[in-house]
């Protein structure tokens, strides 16, 4: 059975084609890698998959349900790791996780006890009651895998969960993971720039480049496909060698605008 | 409820941790208060409309409200620069909760920062007509800040950058304050100020407040009036805010 399902996918942004026509499914169970260069469509295929941002036009099913119409269920469904850090700097981790746990609606008990469970997974239960500004980015990312588990979904998207990790916590992580995978049962969907990470992990790969799914199939048949001896080179030789420029977004102009309303008093 | 309950605590939690923002926002209040209290108290007195501390406080208290409610529901420019509007957008809870949640969480900020700025008044020299009538007080408080936290979630939600936030200060709040009632009483006033003053909700917030506070005498519209209009613009702003909010895509 297929989990997830998309078929003739696309998203523009006025003029421009963010995503274009994409087919693809993921079997339950199964750890799908999606890569691809910066600026490929992943972030904005992984939105349209977790009802962050409508399609323009195609249709996606999630655990049997559709993003757009019903989009309650799928919440309900999955967990997700995003690129970018989604935690509140001003609360505590505990309190990060607690949060959480009411809004996906665990009962107290055992919201208390899987907290406890995954904070010590990820090594952070002793400072459960620190803020989370004053975390490295490390830790705010393992944070974050904690608890994109807590609620149990069926799916976890991991929006290039390792940015930043060392290689211990990437281990660490992807060994849990790999767990969970195979005792729960749960389907993982994952973005990386580490080859060797969708090599070693993933069961499937779809590899997409402007917009466009280019290559999808175990990491065996595109290094055969390519006739290339590992998965980088594989990617590269799909891809092109071309650095590919990503506009920067607001945020660091805004970061120093809060630096300076803070600084400033009023705010 | 239990959704719109952790998402007030937050709206708590954050407030209370801020030291510098709590400060912050008192400061500028307390400044107005002191300054015009005493350096236009004399002037006011001279024309016949009696004790101008007496006349303003009701004012600043307004003044603290519309500045902190704004600012609260502006917050979620913040959240949605900062991801964390991404863990909530993502989750199984209905925009209108996480909408009613935020809003309410904000609203209860601006209420302790009326409140705050009512005590202060006190040490300064401001005298209750009638204590018991300052638990109506603090509900126009909370009325008057329910209804400008909604409005800034509103315009938070088509705003996706800080560049707009200066603007909204400067065309949004300052004259919903400056034109409002609270530095200077509306009768007779020119005839174009007044229909400004008069379409200005703050305005009831404020004639509110100087029924419960400074007296009956005190008071232009009808405190009856004031009410109605207050709930009927907050039920609009929620209801503005809440189709917004419910649009919002990242």
């Amino acid at each position: 059975m297929n989990i997830i399902e998309v078929k003739n996918l696309s998203k523009s942004f006025s003029d421009f084609k963010a995503v274009e026509d994409i087919s693809f499914s993921v079997a339950k169970g199964e750890i799908f890698a999606f890569l691809g260069p910066n600026g490929a469509g992943k972030s904005t295929t992984i939105k349209m998959l977790t009802t962050l941002s409508k399609p323009t036009s195609g249709e996606i099913t999630l655990n049997g349900f559709n993003p757009v119409k019903n989009a309650d269920a799928v919440r309900h469904s999955f967990g997700i790791v995003f690129q970018d850090p989604s935690l509140d700097d001003e609360l505590t981790a505990y309190e990060n996780m607690e949060f959480h746990g009411v809004l996906y609606g665990v009962p107290k008990v055992l919201r208390r006890q899987r907290i406890e469970e995954l904070m010590k997974f990820v090594e952070l239960w002793d400072r459960k009651n620190s803020l989370v500004k004053e975390f490295s980015g490390g830790m705010k990312r393992r944070l974050e895998i904690a608890r994109g588990l807590l609620h149990h979904p069926k799916i976890l998207f991991l929006d290039e969960p390792t940015l930043g990790l060392d290689p211990q916590t990437r281990n660490h992580m992807w060994n849990y993971l790999s767990e969970l995978n195979k005792t729960e049962g749960i389907t993982v969907f994952f973005t990386t720039h580490y080859m060797e990470e969708a090599d070693k992990i993933a069961q499937r790969i779809a590899i997409i480049d402007h917009g466009k799914i280019i290559a999808l199939g175990t990491s065996a048949e595109l290094k055969a496909k390519t006739g290339k001896a590992t998965l980088e080179e594989a990617f590269l030789s799909l891809t092109g060698k071309v650095i590919r420029e990503e506009e920067a977004g607001p945020l660091d102009m805004l970061r120093m605008g809060r630096r300076m309303w803070r600084g400033g008093g009023r705010k | 409820m239990k959704t719109i309950y952790i998402l007030w605590l937050r709206q708590i939690k954050r407030y209370l941790r801020s030291k510098s923002r709590i400060v912050g926002s008192l400061v500028q209040p307390m400044l107005f208060l002191v300054a015009l209290g005493f350096g236009l108290g004399p002037v006011f007195q001279k024309a016949g409309q009696g004790n101008y501390v007496e006349f303003l406080v009701p004012g600043i208290i307004g003044m603290g409200i519309i500045f902190t409610s704004i600012f609260s529901g502006m917050e979620i420019i913040w959240d949605r620069q900062f991801g964390f509007l991404k863990e909530t957008l993502v989750a199984p809870v209905t925009r209108l909760n996480i909408m009613v949640g935020r809003t309410l969480g904000g609203a209860t900020v601006a209420t302790s920062q009326g409140i705050i700025i009512l005590l202060m008044s006190l040490v300064v020299g401001f005298r209750l007509s009638n204590w018991l009538l300052a638990i109506p007080a603090v509900v126009i408080m909370f009325l008057t800040a329910f209804l400008f936290t909604a409005l800034g979630t509103a315009i938070a939600s088509k705003i996706d950058d800080m560049q707009g936030f200066q603007l909204i200060v400067n065309f949004l709040i300052m004259p919903l304050f400056f034109l409002s009632g609270a530095l200077f009483p509306l009768n007779n006033l020119p005839k174009s100020i007044s229909i400004i003053a008069n379409l200005d909700p703050l305005t009831y917030g404020i004639d509110a407040l100087r029924y419960f506070l400074a007296g009956a005498g005190a008071n232009h519209f009808g405190v009856g009036i004031d009410i109605v209009v207050l709930t009927s613009v907050t039920l609009l702003f929620l209801g503005v805010g809440s189709y917004l909010f419910n649009k919002i895509q990242i």
